[in-house]
C-alpha cells in the first residue's frame, strides 16, 4: 500500500511526475528536474518531505538516553531549539539511520529519521528507551516543507506573524524555534536543509500544510521534486542512506567521522567496534569523484584505483557543474590514477575533496 | 504531450523511426520516452559506417535518473548521427520527433518495417502504460 503525504493532491495538480519513494508516492519533478535544482541556487525552491519521520522523546532520562543511542553527543546542545546532526548504531557500529536531535527541553528531544527506515528506526529506538522509561510518540499528524535556496529565509520570514520576524530571522544555523504563521498556523521551523543552500525546513500540522505550500507559491517559491534534492545534496557532499551508508558500514567508512563524540566515559552503542576499527585501521574510505569526460557516474558502477576495486555510491550529472560527481567507497590507502567502469570503458575520474558546491558556487578545485 | 505525426512507426521500446527518400530510415525517442527520462545530459551515438540490428541496442541516452540504451526500430548501416546532441542533448527533451533525431540508417531489410507500431497502436500502448 502506497502512502500518500497531505500534499499528494497539489503535486498532482502542478503536473508533477509521480515515484515510488520508500512506500511513498511522492514527486520526482513537476517538468524539469534541472531548472528546479537551479531554482533552490539561485532564488528558493521548495520540497513536500512530509514522509520523513518525527520522533518526539519525553522523559527525565531523555538526555541520558540520547547519550546512549547516538554516536554524537547530545551535551553539545545547550542552548533550546538547537540541533545536532548524529547516526544510530547498531552494536557492529553499522550506520541504523542517520538522523537530526532537536533540543526543546531538558526532559524534550525531537527527532527527524528517514522515511525509509521509519519501522526499524521506531522498533530500534524504543527497545533502547524502555530502560531509561522514555516516551516514544511519534508524530505523524506533521507535514514537513523544505524551503530552500539563498533567497528561502527572506520569503518565508515575509509570511510569518509581524511579532515572530525578528526573532526568526535571527535564528541560527541548526537551530529551530515556533511560530506563527499564515493565518496564526503553527509552525516549527529550524534552519536547517539537505541542499547546501541556507533556508528552513518547517514543521507543520497537515490541516495547514496546504494553504502554506500556496502561500509559499504565491511568494514566489518553486516546487521542486525529489529529483532535484538528490543533485541538490550530492553536489553540497550530503551522505543519502541506503545509498552511501547502511548497517554494514561505518561512519569511518562513510566520510562520517566528523558525526562521531568519543567523548570521556560516554557508552554509546557501537563505539566499542567504532573504536576496534579504529585501531586495526579502517578498510576502506568514501571519496568525492569527478567525471571531466562525457558521461554520468552512477550508483553502482566499478571503481578501479591501485589498491583494488571500489564502488559508486551516489553518482549523477551534476547542473551546477555541467558535469558528473559522485561519492565512491574504495580500498583505503594512495589509490593512484582511478578509473570508472562505465558500460565497459574505462573513463579516468579526478578524487577530491567534496562538497562540490557550496551557497550557489563550485568549490575550489572541482 | 505533443501529438505524434502520423508517418512515424515505433518499437514497444519507444523508439521512432521515419522513412526518407532512398531507403533512409531516422530514429529517435518518442515524447512520452523523453517524458519518462526527464532532462537529458548526454548522448553516446554510434559511429557512421557502423552495422546495427533490428532490436539490438544502437546508442545510450543518459538523464539525469537513468542511462538508457537505444534499439534500433531496423537493421542497416548508420549513414547519420546527430552531432549537435553531443553539447544539446536537451534537444531530444524539447523536440523529440523533429529536432532530436539520434541517428539514420541505409535500411538492409525493409520488410523490418512492417513489424513496427503504426502511430495508432503506439498511441495505444502508451496509453495502456500509464492506467
Amino acid at each position: 500500500m502506497t502512502e500518500k503525504t497531505v500534499l499528494n493532491a497539489t503535486h498532482r495538480a502542478l503536473g508533477a511526475r509521480m515515484v515510488d519513494f520508500g512506500g511513498w508516492d511522492m514527486p520526482i519533478n513537476y517538468g524539469s528536474q534541472i531548472e528546479e535544482h537551479h531554482a533552490v541556487r539561485r532564488d528558493a525552491g521548495m520540497f513536500d518531505v512530509s514522509h520523513m519521520t518525527v520522533v518526539d522523546l519525553h522523559g527525565a532520562k531523555a538526555k541520558d538516553f540520547l547519550r546512549h543511542l547516538l554516536a554524537n553527543s547530545v551535551d553539545k546542545l545547550k542552548v533550546h531549539g538547537k540541533a545536532l546532526y548524529s547516526c544510530m548504531l547498531n552494536e557492529q557500529g553499522g550506520v541504523i539511520d542517520d538522523l537530526i536531535v532537536y533540543f526543546l527541553g531538558d526532559e524534550f528531544y525531537r527527532l527527524v529519521v528517514n522515511a525509509a527506515t521509519r519501522a526499524k528506526d521506531l522498533e530500534w529506538i524504543e527497545k533502547q528507551a524502555a530502560a531509561f522509561g522514555v516516551e516514544v510518540r511519534e508524530r505523524p499528524e506533521f507535514a514537513m516543507i523544505a524551503v530552500q535556496g539563498p533567497n528561502a529565509r527572506a520569503k518565508v520570514l515575509g509570511l510569518l506573524h509581524e511579532v515572530d520576524r525578528a526573532r526568526i530571522e535571527k535564528l541560527g544555523k541548526f537551530a529551530a524555534a515556533a511560530a506563527q504563521g499564515p493565518h496564526g498556523m503553527p509552525l516549527f521551523v529550524a534552519r536547517t536543509g539537505y541542499t547546501g543552500e541556507d533556508g528552513f525546513e518547517i514543521l507543520v500540522p497537515q490541516e495547514h500544510a496546504v494553504a502554506l505550500w500556496e502561500a509559499l507559491a504565491a511568494a514566489g517559491v518553486a516546487p521542486a521534486g525529489l529529483g532535484a534534492r538528490d543533485t541538490l545534496r550530492l553536489e553540497a557532499g550530503m551522505n543519502l542512506y541506503g545509498q552511501d551508508m547502511d548497517e554494514g558500514v561505518s561512519p569511518w567508512e562513510a566520510n562520517l567521522g566528523w558525526t562521531i563524540a568519543l567523548d570521556e566515559g560516554r557508552d554509546f552503542i557501537g563505539r566499542a567496534a567504532l573504536e576496534k576499527q579504529k585501531a586495526a585501521g579502517v578498510p576502506r574510505v568514501m571519496v568525492g569523484l569527478v567525471l571531466d569526460e562525457k558521461g554520468v557516474l552512477r550508483h553502482g558502477q566499478t571503481v578501479l584505483t591501485a589498491n583494488g576495486a571500489g564502488e559508486i555510491l551516489s553518482g549523477s550529472f551534476a547542473p551546477t557543474l555541467e558535469k558528473a560527481v559522485a561519492f565512491a567507497r574504495i580500498p583505503a590507502g594512495e589509490p593512484g590514477e582511478i578509473r570508472v567502469d562505465i558500460r565497459g570503458r574505462e573513463l579516468p575520474v579526478r578524487l577530491v575533496k567534496y562538497p562540490f558546491v557550496r551557497d550557489g558556487k563550485p568549490c575550489e578545485g572541482i | 504531450m505533443s501529438e505524434i505525426p502520423g508517418d512515424l512507426k515505433f518499437n514497444k521500446s519507444h523508439e521512432w523511426a521515419r522513412v526518407e527518400d532512398g531507403g533512409l530510415v531516422r530514429v529517435g525517442i518518442s515524447d512520452h520516452a523523453q517524458g519518462q527520462l526527464g532532462d537529458l545530459v548526454y548522448v553516446e551515438l554510434p559511429e557512421i559506417g557502423a552495422s546495427v540490428t533490428a532490436g539490438n541496442a544502437a546508442a545510450v541516452v543518459e538523464s539525469v535518473k537513468a542511462a538508457s540504451d537505444i534499439y534500433s526500430p531496423v537493421s542497416g548501416e548508420v549513414v547519420e548521427v546527430n552531432e549537435a546532441l553531443n553539447d544539446k542533448p536537451e534537444t531530444i527533451n524539447e523536440d523529440a520527433y523533429g529536432e532530436g533525431w539520434i541517428f539514420a540508417v541505409r535500411i538492409s531489410d525493409r520488410a523490418e518495417l512492417d513489424q513496427l507500431l503504426d502511430a495508432g497502436a503506439y498511441e495505444e500502448l502508451i496509453e495502456n502504460e500509464d492506467h
